[in-house]
C-alpha cells in the first residue's frame, strides 16, 4: 500500500472541508504516515474467500409501520442553527460568484 | 425535612446504588439528601485548578426537582410510591456525548459548543422515567476520540488516585465521577473501550453491552457499528441495574434487538462460578502488559479457580490485526458521521476571515475552528480509507478482520463460557504523556477492541492496585452475544472474592480529595490493614 504524503492530506482536508494551515499539513501528514504504516498488515490478514463483515450482528430489513410518527417543528429544527430566515436555514452563497 | 451534617452526607455518597435504593425504599433517607449531598460532592471537588473536572455541566435545579418529585410520590404512599421504579431517586451522570433536553451537548467539541438537543436520547428518556435525577454531564474526549479524556475542548479530567494522571477515556469524565463519589452512577458510550478502559484506570465497574442490545438513539455517533452505550457504577450489581434500566428494543435504533437479555439483576444476585469454564485469551496478556497488571490477573484467575471454576487457555490468533483493523473502520466511519457538523444546522459557524463567503469556504473555516486535533486526524484517515483506489486494501480489508475476529470469538466460546484479560496493559499514565504520540495512545485500547469488532459484551471490575505504582488494575469479562448475564454472575463473584482480601471495596484506598473528609473514616468502611494490595 501506498505511503500517506503532505499532498495526499492536503487533498483529503479539502474532501473532508477541513481548512488546514501549512503546519499543521506538515503535522498531519507525519503522524498520518506513522499510522498507516501501523495499519498496513491488515491488508494481508485476510484472503479472498473470507467475507466481510459490515454489523457485527446482522440484522436486516428493519422497517417500521407506515404511519406518522413524532416530527420536530420547523421551530424546534432550527433552534440550533447559527442563522436562519423565515423557518428556514440560512446559509451563504452555495456557488462562488455573488 | 431534617439537614444531613457533614458526616452523614459523605457516608452517604459512598453507598452504593442498590444500598442507596435500599434507603429509599425503607424510608431512611430522602432523595433531595442524597441529590444533594452528591451536588455538594461535586461543588467540592470537581471545580477549580487541581479538581477532578468530571462534569462540563451540572443540572442542579432539574436534578432536585426531580428528587423532590420521588419524594412527594413516596411520601403519598398508595399506588403510585407503590409503582416507582427500584432505582428511582438514585441520581446519575451522563456522559455528554448523548444528547438531553435541558442542559447543553458538546460531545467535548468546541462545534456544538452551547447546543441544545430539541429531544431525548432513549436512554435519557428511560432515565427519566424510572424518576433518576440527572446530576449533569461529564467530560469526554472530542467525540469520544481518545483514551484518557485530554482531547475534550473543555480540559482534561483527572484520576481521582492522582490527580496528576487520566483517567481514562473516552468516558474518563463518567468514571471519575464515579470513582470521586461524585456520582453512583453514570452513562458511558463504548466504541473500543471507552467505557471499560476509564473503569480499568480509575477502580470502577463499566460494561459494554452486546451491540444493539442498548438503544443508540440520541448518542452522537463516532463509528455506528461499533459504538454502544453502557453503564458505570462502583458495583457489579449497580451496573446490572442501570443495565437493565436502559437496556431493551427501541424502534428508534434499526439496529436495535427485537429480543430482551437474560435478566441481569438477578445473574449478578445468583453470583455463581462453580463448574463454569473461563477462558483466558493467550493473546491479550503477557508480553506488552505492565507487570502489577499481569500479577493482578493472576490472582484473580487463581481466585476464580478456588470458586470452583475451571481455567482453560484459548488462543485468538486474528486478534493481533484488531487494532489496525479498527483504526481503519472507526476512522471512515466517523468521517462519515461527522460530515454534519459543517455550520449550516447546528452549531459553530466560523466565516473565513479572507476573500468570498461561500459556503464551502465557510464549512472549512467552521470544521477548522471547531474541531480539535485528533479529531481532524480521523476524519482525514477515514476519508483516506474510502478513497477510490485504497478502499478494498484499507476499509474492506479491515471488514475481513471483523470476520476473522468473530470467528476466533466463536471457537474461544466454544471451549469457554466465558473469556477473561486483563482490561488495558498499563495503569494510568501521566496526563500528557502520550498526547503527541497517537499511536501509544492508540495502544491503549488493544484488549477491548476486539469485543466492539464483534459485537459481543464486556465487563471490567477493579482487580487491585499495581505494585509498581498503587494504581488500579483492570479486569475483563467477555460472553458471548446476548449473554451479558454471564458477565454480572462471574463479575460479581470475582468482586465479592476480591473485596474479601482488599478487607472493603478498593476505592476505600483512593485518596479523599478532600482535606476534611478522610476516605474510610468518613465512610465508617472496614479498616485498610486487610489484604495486601
Amino acid at each position: 500500500m501506498a505511503a500517506i504524503n503532505r499532498d495526499d492530506v492536503a487533498h483529503l482536508a479539502r474532501l473532508a472541508h477541513i481548512e488546514m494551515s501549512a503546519e499543521e499539513l506538515d503535522r498531519m501528514a507525519g503522524e498520518l504516515a506513522v499510522i498507516v504504516d501501523s495499519v498496513k498488515s491488515v491488508s494481508e490478514a485476510a484472503g479472498d474467500d473470507v467475507p466481510a463483515t459490515s454489523h457485527p450482528i446482522p440484522l436486516t430489513n428493519v422497517f417500521r409501520e407506515d404511519v406518522v410518527g413524532h416530527t420536530f417543528t420547523a421551530e424546534q429544527s432550527l433552534s440550533g442553527a447559527p442563522d436562519a430566515y423565515e423557518g428556514r436555514f440560512k446559509v451563504p452563497a452555495i456557488l462562488d460568484e455573488d | 425535612m431534617t439537614e444531613l451534617n457533614s458526616t452523614d452526607s459523605a457516608a452517604l455518597i459512598r453507598l452504593s446504588a442498590a444500598e442507596l435504593a435500599r434507603k429509599l425504599a425503607a424510608g431512611e433517607v430522602t432523595s433531595v439528601e442524597i441529590t444533594q449531598a452528591y451536588l455538594d460532592r461535586i461543588t467540592a471537588v470537581d471545580g477549580g485548578p487541581r479538581g477532578v473536572n468530571a462534569f462540563l455541566h451540572v443540572n442542579t435545579e432539574e436534578a432536585l426537582a426531580v428528587a423532590a418529585e420521588v419524594d412527594a410520590i413516596r411520601a403519598a404512599g398508595g399506588t403510585a410510591a407503590a409503582e416507582l421504579h427500584e432505582l428511582a431517586g438514585v441520581p446519575i451522570a451522563v456522559k455528554d456525548l448523548i444528547v438531553t433536553v435541558g442542559q447543553p451537548t458538546t460531545a467535548g467539541s468546541k462545534i456544538l459548543e452551547g447546543w441544545h438537543s430539541p429531544y431525548d436520547a432513549t436512554v435519557v428518556k428511560r432515565l427519566r422515567d424510572a424518576k433518576m435525577p440527572i446530576l449533569g454531564k461529564t467530560n469526554l474526549d472530542e467525540f469520544a476520540m481518545g483514551s484518557s479524556t485530554e482531547h475534550s475542548a473543555y480540559g482534561p479530567t483527572r484520576n481521582p488516585w492522582d490527580l496528576e494522571r487520566i483517567p481514562g477515556g473516552s468516558g474518563g469524565g463518567s468514571a471519575a465521577a464515579v470513582a470521586a463519589f461524585e456520582a453512583p452512577l453514570a452513562l458511558g458510550t463504548d466504541t473500543g473501550g471507552s467505557i471499560r478502559q476509564p473503569g480499568a484506570v480509575t477502580g470502577t465497574v463499566g460494561v459494554k453491552p452486546t451491540y444493539g442490545s442498548v438503544s443508540r438513539y440520541g448518542a452522537i455517533a463516532m463509528a455506528s457499528s461499533l459504538d454502544q452505550i453502557g453503564p458505570v457504577s462502583r458495583t457489579v450489581l449497580d451496573s446490572a441495574l442501570l443495565h437493565q434500566v436502559i437496556g431493551g428494543h427501541d424502534p428508534h435504533d434499526s439496529t436495535s434487538l427485537p429480543d430482551a437479555l437474560e435478566d441481569l439483576v438477578a445473574a449478578a444476585r445468583l453470583g455463581n462460578v462453580d463448574g463454569m469454564k473461563i477462558g483466558i485469551i493467550k493473546e491479550l496478556h503477557g508480553e506488552g502488559y505492565q507487570a502489577g497488571v499481569e500479577n493482578r490477573f493472576n490472582e484473580s484467575l487463581e481466585l476464580l479457580k478456588q470458586a470452583g471454576a475451571e481455567i482453560v487457555e484459548v488462543s485468538c490468533p486474528n486478534f493481533k490485526y484488531a487494532l489496525g483493523a479498527y483504526y481503519l473502520i472507526m476512522p471512515s466511519e466517523a468521517s462519515s458521521n461527522l460530515a454534519k457538523f459543517d455550520g449550516v444546522r447546528y452549531g459553530l459557524r466560523v466565516l473565513p476571515e479572507q476573500g468570498p463567503l461561500t459556503i464551502e469556504r465557510v464549512m472549512g473555516a467552521t470544521r477548522a475552528a471547531g474541531f480539535g486535533d485528533e479529531v481532524k486526524r480521523r476524519i482525514i484517515l477515514g476519508t483516506y480509507a474510502l478513497s477510490a483506489g485504497y478502499y478494498d486494501a484499507y476499509y474492506g480489508s479491515a471488514q475481513k478482520v471483523r470476520t476473522l475476529i468473530q470467528r476466533d470469538f466463536e471457537a474461544a466460546f466454544a471451549r469457554a463460557d466465558v473469556l477473561i484479560s486483563p482490561t488495558a496493559p498499563t495503569t494510568a499514565f501521566k496526563l500528557g504523556e502520550k498526547l503527541n504520540d497517537p499511536l501509544a495512545m492508540y495502544l491503549n485500547d488493544v484488549a477491548t477492541i476486539p469485543a466492539n469488532m464483534a459485537g459481543v459484551p464486556g465487563l471490567s471490575l477493579p482487580g487491585g492496585l499495581a505494585d509498581e505504582d498503587g494504581l488500579p488494575v483492570g479486569i475483563q469479562l467477555l460472553a458471548p452475544a446476548r449473554q451479558d448475564a454471564r458477565l454480572y454472575r462471574v463479575g460479581a463473584v470475582l468482586e465479592q472474592l476480591l473485596e474479601a482480601q482488599w478487607g472493603g471495596p478498593l476505592l476505600d484506598r483512593a485518596p479523599s480529595l478532600t482535606d476534611s473528609l478522610p476516605a474510610v473514616a468518613a465512610a465508617g468502611a472496614p479498616s485498610n490493614h486487610g489484604g495486601s494490595h
